[in-house]
């Protein structure tokens, strides 16, 4: 069978075993949404606040279906010996991890689809006004967090440990990278560390396709930052990739 | 020692892994010829696990000479791993996929895969073929293992301790599949540390202990090397029953039967038997404990 075509089954299997597990699917939508509402009846009617909100929350959907899922799941797949068993089969590495990506892909834009409305529905934040830089934000943030995601799961030794490595990661990222606030009102210090992450770049370029309306142009240099790290992620994930569990 | 053939499935020459200071392997030759069922036996740590894996590319050796249907393994050619199939001594699955999923999505892989229906039923999965896999039994799940290495019609198929956990209804039904992939001509690669599983598949036995082979050969015949012998037994006059362990049975029979004649008496029972896998297996990695009624003749 041609690569694509194995890259499209392999794709369609991951979407198919995501919707048999529906409480984590569930559970997985419901959570940015669950925080984009709490946060939203905090800041009701103050529109700075909301404005700041909607593309925090929207960045980090993002990084939670990638960089969280990916770190999970790879993690499970590598411990439970499913990945070396896929590795005995002709499936090239390549398409495989393509077919998880795509996945982990899927799941963001859907993500942030159920953002943008529910901001739109119940916050009054409009429609994006430049949909060109929604797209490029949303694929690099993508590609950064999913490789970043496959090569912190490398560091995870077992899957008991998974949760405490990914939320000693993710949970101080969304609170340093301004998912709750604006980073600009932050300390120096927190803004530097801010600006050095990946995070906070993405959510500048939701900002700017979604809020503000300050475009591409303007964002190169976040874009930059994100392809820093995209390609440090891309270089570890593929370098350290370990089929095999550490069974003790 | 042998000679390979260029109608071997697989050559292994001098191979040798070292994990850091720890030697798993220390220099294997053996060859496995094209539609035999190839058997690794051994106790626990004795490397048979290191070798298969060698031999299906999942580790890299650290000296010797292997060739799987002609390729090198370690390079992991997608045209090698299209004629091998592999059942890994544990390995987890998808558990939100069905048998009849798991087994069709694994045949894409392949480019001339077997039936899907087929495969489940060969398997003896049928009955649960709708069953997502996280439901199924470890019994079953190790049935799934066979049908995912099956699927692809390989030439070629490792089984890595297939029936370990097994009852002994369920092992006869993975012994008749692999009979039934003999049958089809296809080579394996067995290990196990079940002396009847061995004795049972196997065309031909390598017995491994320490990372290295101790002996090989038919399991019918491994008791014919230098350091096994004939067995002779009988009971004498007095009902005493005698038990002596030879290299020369003609010799002994000749003695005990000249002189039985001598005296006008009768050997009841006399037989000479050639030592069985398992007293092999037993002396030759040291477990073995002589019985009090073993003398060992000249």
């Amino acid at each position: 069978m041609h690569d694509v075509a194995l890259t499209w089954r392999q794709y369609r299997l991951e979407r198919r075993m995501f919707w048999r597990n529906p409480s984590a699917a569930f559970f997985n939508f419901l959570f940015p949404l669950l925080l984009l509402a709490l946060f939203g009846a905090v800041f009701s009617g103050d529109r700075k606040a909301l404005d700041v909100i909607v593309p925090g929350i929207a960045g980090m959907s993002i990084m939670a279906t990638t960089f969280t899922a990916l770190a999970w799941n790879v993690t499970f797949l590598r411990e439970q010996g499913v990945l070396k068993r896929m590795r005995g089969t002709p499936l090239p590495a390549g398409v495989y991890l393509l077919g998880i990506g795509l996945n982990a892909l899927t799941n963001a834009v859907l993500q942030l689809a159920l953002v943008i409305l529910a901001g739109r529905v119940f916050f009054g934040t409009g429609w994006p006004h430049d949909w060109a830089e929604l797209a490029v934000f949303t694929a690099a943030g993508v590609v950064c967090f999913a490789s970043l995601g496959v090569a912190l799961s490398h560091a995870i030794p077992n899957f008991d440990s998974a949760g405490a490595y990914i939320n000693a990661i993710f949970l101080p990222v969304i609170f340093i990278s301004g998912v709750f606030y604006d980073v600009a009102d932050a300390p120096a210090f927190i803004k530097d560390i801010a600006e050095a992450l990946p995070l906070k770049h993405v959510i500048d370029g939701l900002s700017g396709a979604l809020v503000t309306g300050r475009g591409l142009g303007d964002n190169w240099e976040s874009l930059a930052v994100i392809g820093l790290w995209s390609a440090a992620g891309i270089v570890l994930a593929v370098r350290g990739f370990s089929w095999d569990g550490r069974r003790s | 020692m042998m000679g390979f053939h260029m109608s071997a499935a697989i050559e292994v020459r001098g191979l040798v892994k070292r994990y850091g200071e720890v030697e798993a392997v220390r220099g294997l030759d053996f060859a496995v010829a094209r539609g035999e069922v190839f058997g690794l036996l051994g106790p626990n740590g004795a490397g048979k696990t290191t070798t298969v894996e060698i031999l299906e590319g999942h580790r890299e050796r650290t000296a010797g000479e292997v060739s799987v249907l002609g390729h090198d393994p370690e390079l992991r050619e997608r045209a090698l791993r299209e004629r091998v199939g592999i059942v890994l001594q544990s390995s987890g699955m998808y558990r939100h996929v069905t048998v009849r999923e798991a087994v069709a999505h694994w045949g894409g892989f392949y480019p001339r895969p077997r039936g899907v229906d087929e495969v489940v039923e060969l398997a003896g999965l049928t009955e649960s073929a709708g069953v997502r896999t996280g439901r199924l039994s470890g019994g079953q799940l190790r049935r799934l293992d066979f049908a995912l290495a099956l699927v692809g019609d390989p030439e070629l198929i490792f089984l890595d301790e297939p029936t370990t956990g097994f009852d002994p209804a369920a092992r006869r039904q993975a012994w008749d599949t692999v009979r039934s992939l003999r049958d089809l001509g296809k080579t394996v690669v067995l290990t196990t540390h079940y002396l009847e599983e061995a004795q049972a598949l196997a065309d031909r036995v390598a017995i491994v202990k320490d990372g290295r082979i101790l002996a090989q050969g038919p399991p019918s015949e491994l008791g014919a090397g230098s350091s096994t012998r004939y067995r002779v037994t009988w009971r004498d006059a007095h009902g005493e029953a005698h038990d002596h362990v030879t290299d020369d049975p003609t010799a002994l029979l000749h003695e005990l039967t000249g002189d039985a004649l001598a005296r006008g008496e009768a050997l009841e029972d006399l037989a000479v038997t050639r030592p069985s896998l398992e007293e092999v297996y037993l002396e030759l990695t040291g477990h073995y404990e002589a019985p009090e009624a073993r003398q060992i003749d000249a």
